[in-house]
């Protein structure tokens, strides 16, 4: 029997998927990564409260080139959040919904993620250094 | 013996929004109030810049930081466990092995949450420099 061409669901390695699908994908990724940085916290409020030693020995390693990336890509990751978690409030609002609406709103909380986490890495600099 | 039913009883209860929209709703709820809380504490922390032992413990140990650090932790662990609650349904399962591990997630959650806690705590009643 002569195979026909058949329609295909959606292939994730060759269906283009929309912007819409990939931010919503990756609100779940960075809220699922950013775990790690409520766990940072919590290290440091503890190390904190311990010892001014054990404080250093917690901060030698936020300091450090891999903790630097760590908390850079918490902070995106946590805009990237917060800004799209801002959009989805709007849709549970009743707004939103309409195309090009949707894809204006994911450009702008796309935009509004790399200016927040560019602005709040300017303010520690300018604070003093890496932090 | 059924029949002597209203249809009514037979749906109560059995449609999809019982405990989950209150889930839903938290979720809600708890991402508005985090709108302003992680909008302060972010900026905060970036202001402290290179941080030491004194300035961290200086910032923390004020009354309104220890006061909004509690507020920030309750809310945002609380998120959290909304959040990977949704994540283990959606993947997990098996209706045991889904079961145990939304009790761990929530037993692990409290639990980083006290210890988070009390540092604070310990942190705003000690006496220092």
């Amino acid at each position: 029997m002569a195979s026909r061409s058949r329609p295909l669901s959606p292939h994730l390695q060759i269906y283009r998927l929309p912007l819409t699908v990939v931010l919503s994908i990756s609100h779940r990724i960075t809220g699922a990564f950013l775990v790690l940085g409520v766990l940072l916290f919590v290290a440091l409020l503890v190390s904190a409260a311990a010892s001014p030693q054990a404080f250093e020995a917690v901060h030698r390693h936020i300091a450090s080139w891999y903790g630097q990336l760590i908390l850079f890509l918490s902070t995106f990751a946590l805009f990237f959040h917060f800004c799209n978690g801002i959009r989805h409030l709007a849709w549970d609002a009743g707004y939103g919904y309409e195309y090009p609406t949707v894809n204006i709103t994911a450009y702008i909380a796309l935009g509004a993620t790399v200016v927040l986490t560019l602005l709040v890495w300017i303010v520690a600099f300018a604070a003093g250094g890496e932090q | 013996m059924t029949h002597l039913r209203t249809p009514l009883a037979g749906a109560r209860g059995l449609g999809a929004a019982k405990a989950g929209f209150n889930h839903w709703w938290l979720a809600r709820v708890t991402s508005l109030a985090l709108v302003p809380l992680i909008l302060w504490f972010v900026f905060a922390i970036a202001s402290l810049g290179n941080m030491n032992y004194a300035t961290f413990v200086a910032w923390v140990r004020s009354p309104v930081v220890t006061a909004l650090l509690i507020i920030t932790l309750v809310v945002t662990v609380y998120h959290m466990m909304l959040g990977l609650r949704v994540i283990i349904e959606d993947y997990v399962h098996p209706e045991g092995l889904k079961v145990a591990s939304i009790i761990v997630m929530n037993f692990l959650s409290v639990l980083l949450l006290t210890i988070g806690l009390v540092a604070l705590l310990r942190i705003f009643l000690s006496v220092g420099p």
